[in-house]
């Protein structure tokens, strides 16, 4: 079987889990309401938001939001008692860093997608200005946090007190997905947009995936092993 | 293992001889036209730099090693480069701000240099705090964050740099004049000889509290 179509099939199984409880998406994307709207009592002054906060504040949404699926992603392997399960399956283990990345990133993308439009909505963000460059940077920021998450959130899972842990080794890690996901974001959302910043960015964060996501898929196999 | 353990008395007496003499170079070289007095930090929070990320380097190579060989050996050194990289890392942090109060007249600035020691700073300690908490089989899982640690600074410095930056670059050190060059590279050599001496030192340690600990689980079968 090859790589790709056994992480297709872990992927598919989380997604019908996934479909059958919602228990990921109902309580991932309340939680990245609930982000939005606390930073908004913080950064919105007299009805109007500072300058660049709308970015910040959806970039960091995003990232709280996504360290709470990867930890639960995990969580409920290690709960069925499913991990072992899933690493004694006859496939090469990167198989399912990828089928899980591509679970976590599917569940990302569509919180994603309602978090946006809250986010323009509450702080009047142009989101419509460069819909295609915003997508494609809120993708690719994507696709370096739940790579770098899902190694961490897997090898987490028969350590002590995970919970804490996982943000602590993620978000240094990921420092540079947030400052180009969220300068690129402000450089769209500006009085005067900038979109060839943007695209600078944009190139940044999937070098960025490019060297991490290999890099997360060649460790995945050492580190999962005992 | 046994070689580099001779080697210690000789860099801790010649760490100690250097880091002696090391002030009184100090305060022979020449002022800086515009900082003055304040300048003099640069001995020290240049060569403690150098040793952070040298410890960084090192912790990155011992812990790739580790993921892929299982050689317990490459583990005990990664470990205690990275308590290295978070001690001479503090050095870089508490000397750098004074500094900057003097210099730029700001504790702190969201600058390349700046933000990246202090997010590698900060890998390093979740490093630390991983092992210290993470519980039975966790220094597999360091080794992880070891590797992405070391991948991460070329990240950091090229979007940092990008976004803003005031700190001197690294053309300052070959453009110093032969008098401030001199303390500034016995400085340097001090800070070497230090890192080493306790790398080795540290090591032993490591390696008789992991043999120590085999032999605990041997006497319980």
């Amino acid at each position: 079987m090859s790589l790709l179509r056994a992480g297709w099939i872990i992927a598919r199984k989380d997604l019908v889990v996934e479909v059958r409880s919602r228990e990921l998406a109902y309580t991932t994307l309340f939680f990245a309401v609930a982000c939005v709207l606390v930073f908004a009592f913080a950064f919105v002054r007299e009805g109007r938001a500072l300058d660049d906060a709308a970015a910040g504040i959806l970039w960091v949404s995003i990232a709280f939001s996504g360290t709470l699926a990867l930890g639960r992603a995990f969580e409920r392997e290690r709960q069925n008692e499913t991990l072992k399960a899933l690493l004694l399956a006859p496939t090469e283990r990167p198989a399912v860093y990828l089928g899980k990345l591509a679970g976590l990133l599917l569940l990302m993308l569509c919180v994603e997608l309602v978090v946006v439009p809250v986010v323009g909505l509450l702080f009047g963000a142009p989101i419509f200005r460069a819909p295609f460059l915003l997508a494609s940077l809120l993708a690719a920021g994507t696709l370096g946090f739940a790579g770098v998450g899902t190694l961490f959130a897997a090898m987490l899972v028969r350590a002590h007190s995970r919970d804490v842990l996982l943000p602590i080794l993620l978000y240094p890690i990921t420092v540079p997905v947030i400052i180009a996901g969220v300068r690129g974001t402000a450089a769209i959302f500006a009085a005067d947009p900038n979109f060839d910043a943007a695209q600078s960015w944009l190139s940044m964060l999937i070098f960025f995936d490019a060297v991490f996501v290999t890099l997360a898929f060649w460790t995945f196999g050492p580190v999962m092993s005992e | 293992m046994k070689t580099a353990n001779r080697f210690v008395p000789f860099l801790m007496l010649g760490a100690a001889v250097m880091f002696a003499r090391a002030p009184f170079m100090i305060h022979d070289a020449p002022m800086e036209s515009t900082m003055g007095l304040i300048q003099k930090i640069f001995y020290f929070h240049v060569p403690a730099a150098s040793a952070t990320f040298l410890a960084a380097a090192v912790c990155g190579i011992a812990s790739a090693l580790f993921l892929w060989r299982r050689n317990p050996a490459a583990d005990h050194v990664a470990v205690s480069a990275a308590e290295l990289a978070v001690v001479f890392g503090i050095i870089v942090l508490a000397t750098g701000p004074l500094w900057a109060r003097k210099a730029w007249g700001i504790w702190w600035q969201w600058d390349v240099r700046l933000t990246m020691t202090l997010v590698m700073w900060m890998v390093f300690v979740a490093y630390l705090l991983l092992r210290r908490f993470g519980g039975p089989g966790s220094e597999v899982l360091a080794a992880a964050v070891g590797l992405f640690g070391m991948a991460l600074v070329p990240f950091i410095y090229i979007s940092v740099n990008y976004w803003r930056t005031i700190h001197p670059t690294t053309n300052v050190v070959p453009s110093l004049p032969p008098e401030m060059a001199a303390p500034f590279w016995w400085s340097m050599l001090a800070f070497v000889l230090l890192f080493a001496a306790i790398l080795i030192v540290r090591v032993r340690l490591e390696s008789s509290r992991a043999a120590l600990e085999d032999a605990y689980a041997a006497l319980e079968d």
